[in-house]
């Protein structure tokens, strides 16, 4: 994509399944049958127990904030278009936490806090990759 | 391990020139401060028989062993970030405790302010689990993290933006007395909140500074000790931990690893909070002074906020905290841990002149490497 400069992920065998379903606009979390508990950010064995027998389950979607930043200053020059933008850390409602950006709302930290609920929503930044995102949700719709 | 004044830092010092130095690569730098710490000990370089580094290169130690004609029977390129060279100390004394190393070299040098000048930048890794998860957010530097960390701070416990100022006033008088540092203009909170964002809480005066710089320690036995030029510092305790590497695996953003590696360390040392003179912590941005603070158990969770206000880490206040000026004002080349040990072990010694903590006899070190991942405590004391 020749206008779509910032870093992109280089999928591996263990998350590749998490990138293709981002593609088709669906998030999926590795569930851990062993231990019965999911986990984040997908890999060969579970952090929990280290068991192998790992099974990837459709996440709901929603989360809330767990923490965010308004960044100002891009760290890399692709994002220097960008800013400001709000980077963050969502925990899902599964119970796992990821790193994404907040769309679809101001960058103005007035306007944003911890434990706000949101809702995925896929960036498709590339015909390849498929970014998943987030966007605040009005409290009354959970 | 019990370490009861059985090992000792008896050297430490920089590179000749820190700041702003664009005709030194890391290495030289490094070298220098390596030269200079021996000369402080008073101990030749033909006795060095450890050698710990981190990051200068990749083979860090066989770089340097090669670079410096040291040929080390315990090598160590251990690479936690900035809190290197805390964890080295650790490492040493157990090398030295083991009888496996008599004399050992913890050394560090990095050009932070003239790689940026060269245009020199980090490559990232698009496959590893940073690249895949972090990167593609603009989450590729230690600001937007820890800034993050610090807003969930602020949200559980209302911890303020006037608090987290105080720690940057209050490191700026520590460097308005230190000839070496390079920030010595009067600070106040007002001046550090009007200062440009860098990223959500945080704005440019809340962050560490980029600069060229070069330190090192030397660390023995106490049988050696007895014979170099300086009153040795006694290595009390010592401890390492780390939680998690990037920040969206940080188990809670409100404490950090601190909390094991302080526990241990003060165990070790079988001293109190109470007893400690001054510390010495890694302060990458005004937050991670304040929740090392709380991990290390100075206060309680949540109560950073309160401890450092009315200037309590100041000269002159309860708890003198980076008394050389910090990587907020002093310098900071990249990874700041090995600062930390050069000052406390000058405070320890009574060479601070102007910013000299009056009966100094127990200090604490504290280094944080990566996202608020890794940290090293030590504490160091003078008979
Ligand atoms: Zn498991």
């Amino acid at each position: 994509m020749a206008d779509y400069h910032k870093p992109l992920p280089t999928p591996i065998p263990d998350t590749q399944p998490f990138w293709d379903a981002a593609r088709r606009h669906e998030l999926l979390v590795p569930f851990c049958l062993d231990c019965q508990r999911h986990f984040f950010y997908p890999r060969r064995l579970c952090p929990h127990c280290l068991g192998e027998r790992i099974e990837w389950r459709k996440a709901s979607g929603r989360g809330r904030v767990y923490s965010f930043t308004v960044q100002y200053r891009a760290a890399h020059p692709a994002f220097a278009a960008d800013v400001p933008f709000v980077s963050a850390v969502v925990e899902l409602d599964e119970g796992v936490r990821l790193a994404t950006n907040l769309v679809d709302v101001e960058p103005d930290p007035a306007k944003l806090r911890c434990d706000m609920p949101v809702e995925v929503v896929f960036d498709d930044v590339t015909p390849e990759v498929t970014l998943p995102k987030f966007r605040p949700v009005a409290e009354v719709e959970r | 391990m019990s370490l009861s004044r059985e090992v000792a830092i008896v050297g430490v010092d920089e590179s000749d020139r820190i700041g702003i130095v664009p005709d030194h690569t890391p290495i030289d730098m490094l070298a220098e401060a390596v030269r200079n710490a021996l000369n402080d000990a008073g101990v030749a370089p033909s006795e060095v028989d450890g050698l710990f580094t981190a990051g200068a290169a990749p083979m860090a130690s066989v770089l340097v062993g090669e670079y410096l004609g040291i040929q080390p029977r315990v090598t160590d390129s251990t690479m936690t970030g900035g809190s290197s060279f805390v964890i080295h100390i650790e490492h040493a004394a157990a090398a030295i405790h083991a009888g496996l190393c008599e004399v050992a070299v913890i050394a560090h040098g990095e050009t932070g302010y003239s790689n940026r000048a060269r245009g020199m930048r980090r490559a990232f890794d698009s496959w590893l689990p940073q690249g895949q998860f972090e990167t593609p957010y603009g989450l590729m530097a230690p600001a937007p993290a820890y800034a993050m960390a610090a807003v969930r701070h602020m949200h559980q416990y209302g911890t303020s933006s006037e608090q987290l100022a105080e720690i940057a006033v209050a490191t700026r008088k520590w460097a308005m007395l230190n000839p070496k540092a390079m920030m010595r203009d009067p600070l106040t909170i007002d001046d550090v909140l009007a200062s440009r964002w860098i990223s959500y809480p945080f704005h440019l005066l809340d962050c560490c500074l980029v600069t060229d710089a070069g330190g090192a320690a030397v660390v023995t036995s106490a049988a050696r000790a007895r014979s170099t030029r300086k009153k040795p510092v006694w290595v009390l305790g010592t401890g390492e931990a780390h939680t998690h590497q990037m920040i969206s695996q940080m188990p809670d953003f409100t404490w950090t690893a601190a909390r094991q590696s302080g526990e241990r360390a003060f165990a070790m040392a079988g001293v109190g909070r109470e007893e400690i003179d001054l510390c010495e912590i890694y302060d990458s941005f005004t937050y991670t002074v304040l929740v090392t603070l709380e991990s290390l158990g100075f206060c309680g969770p949540g109560e950073g906020g309160a401890f450092v206000s009315g200037q309590r880490t100041a000269p002159g206040g309860e708890l003198p905290v980076n008394t050389s000026g910090g990587g907020l004002s002093y310098t900071h080349p990249g990874m700041f841990g090995i600062f930390t040990i050069i000052e406390a072990v000058r405070q320890l010694r009574g060479e601070c002149g102007q910013r000299q903590v009056p009966d100094a006899r127990i200090a604490l070190v504290n280094g944080t490497g990566g996202t608020l991942s890794a940290t090293g405590t030590a504490i160091l004391a003078v008979d």
